[in-house]
């Protein structure tokens, strides 16, 4: 199971990337959690300096505005 | 749209570029063709209004019917040129330049560098957090972060279109300016220790993104996609700025401005300056206005202090702010960034006589 961060402080792009790689994990039957990371000390942490950032397992895939889904697609079938 | 655009991407048929870069320059071509017409076409527009010639309401409407689309169409071609050159730019990559780098040489690449980096004010935070916390000095950040709102391509642009090439500019090295002096001073003060607790402990881990692999399609759609989400947004606060304009040419008499906004007044820059701290407009709203005050007698430098405080020193901006900075910090930021305007203001109204 990947566990998937979304990081960003509550911005409506933040919400929508949230929703995004739900629904694109939904369409590829993969089992995720997505986590919604708003704290601002914890997303510094990860390097990320302008939200929304993608943490997959650990690791950073994106960051700044909305990703395209299809991009979030192959991220998460990596 | 984005189901094209992943296909494109793995297995790029060769038209698509081509169709892209044509399509993109035949809507240039138009934008300049429907722009030439503008002026015709709005005095057109009013001779067919039951209002007599030369009335304050005919002056009104006038001014309004030709400068909405004149604003919205110049608005959009440089928010497009801006959104593609934004797209070779990130804050991690900016952040990435500018850890470690001396004051000084710092403070200009940041303040250079605010002006290209896709921001938005919503970002501030997390910005100020990452950028202090990989070893960002606190003054060259200080740079970043008053450059990057206050010489923006849409304040550049509309003062360009409307106020000529001269005041933009003279905008543009004085925006600059303030963001370096402000930023340098700042650093110089040593205040680390008046930020909040919190940001001092975070410990930020380098980010390697992997590249962003874009092509020119995904540039052009990247410029788009800017002009979609900016002029969708701000386009209200500019009709909104225009029938303010409209309201000032028509109705206000022209010597009203001259003497409580001219240059004679040395007052009037301060007064602008405080005036400007609670008001929260974008530059996209506060221009028209701008242009308006200057053609009824305003004196430049006092309009331009007031249009650079209304954008770069603004309260709520100041209240998100506080979440990293002591309030000492902020009062310090205040004063710093008031006292540059303040001398842009009164060397503007030097210059330009």
């Amino acid at each position: 199971m990947k566990n998937v961060k979304v990081l960003g402080p509550g911005c409506s792009r933040c919400e929508a990337t949230a929703k995004m790689v739900q629904a694109e994990a939904d369409k590829l039957g993969l089992d995720v959690t997505v986590e919604k990371v708003t704290d601002y000390a914890a997303i510094a942490g990860f390097g990320i300096v302008s939200p929304p950032g993608i943490v997959i397992d650990g690791k950073v895939v994106h960051a700044g505005g909305l990703p395209k889904p299809e991009d979030v697609s192959r991220w998460l079938s990596a | 749209m984005t189901a094209d655009g992943s296909l494109a991407a793995r297995k790029p048929p060769v038209q698509t570029p081509l169709v892209w870069g044509a399509a993109t320059v035949a809507a240039v071509a138009a934008w300049f063709v429907i722009y030439s017409q503008l002026a015709p076409f709005s005095s057109w527009l009013v001779d067919q209004l039951p209002v007599t010639p030369g009335s304050h309401l005919a002056d009104a409407i006038s001014f309004f019917v030709y400068d909405t689309p004149k604003v919205l169409m110049l608005l959009t071609l440089v928010v497009f040129a801006m959104g593609v050159v934004r797209s070779f730019f990130s804050a991690e990559r900016t952040r990435a330049v500018l850890a470690g780098r001396r004051e000084g040489l710092g403070n200009v690449a940041a303040a250079g560098l605010g002006i290209v980096t896709p921001f938005c004010s919503c970002s501030a935070v997390p910005l100020f957090v990452g950028f202090v916390s990989a070893g960002v000095p606190l003054g060259v950040t200080f740079s970043f972060l008053i450059a990057a709102p206050m010489v923006n391509e849409v304040a550049l642009g509309l003062l360009f279109a409307l106020v000529g090439w001269k005041v933009a500019l003279t905008y543009l090295a004085f925006g600059l300016g303030v963001a370096i002096v402000a930023g340098w001073v700042i650093g110089r003060l040593k205040l680390e220790d008046w930020l909040e607790d919190w940001v001092r402990n975070v410990r930020a881990n380098p980010v390697e993104l992997p590249p962003d692999g874009l092509s020119l399609v995904d540039r052009i759609k990247a410029g788009l996609e800017a002009v979609r989400d900016i002029v969708g947004r701000v386009w209200m606060w500019i009709i909104a700025g225009i029938a303010a304009g409209a309201f000032i040419h028509g109705y206000v008499p022209q010597d009203l401005l001259a003497t409580i906004m001219g240059r004679d007044a040395w007052w009037s820059v301060p007064a602008a300056v405080v005036l400007g701290i609670p008001m929260y407009s974008n530059a996209a709203g506060i221009i028209p206005v701008v242009e308006a005050l200057l053609a009824k007698g305003a004196a430049l430098g006092t309009v331009l202090a007031f249009m650079m405080s209304v954008i770069a020193l603004s309260l709520p901006e100041m209240i998100i702010l506080r979440k990293v900075l002591s309030l000492k910090l902020i009062a310090v930021f205040v004063g710093v960034v008031g006292a540059g305007i303040l001398a842009v203001g009164f060397l503007f109204n030097a210059l330009f006589s």
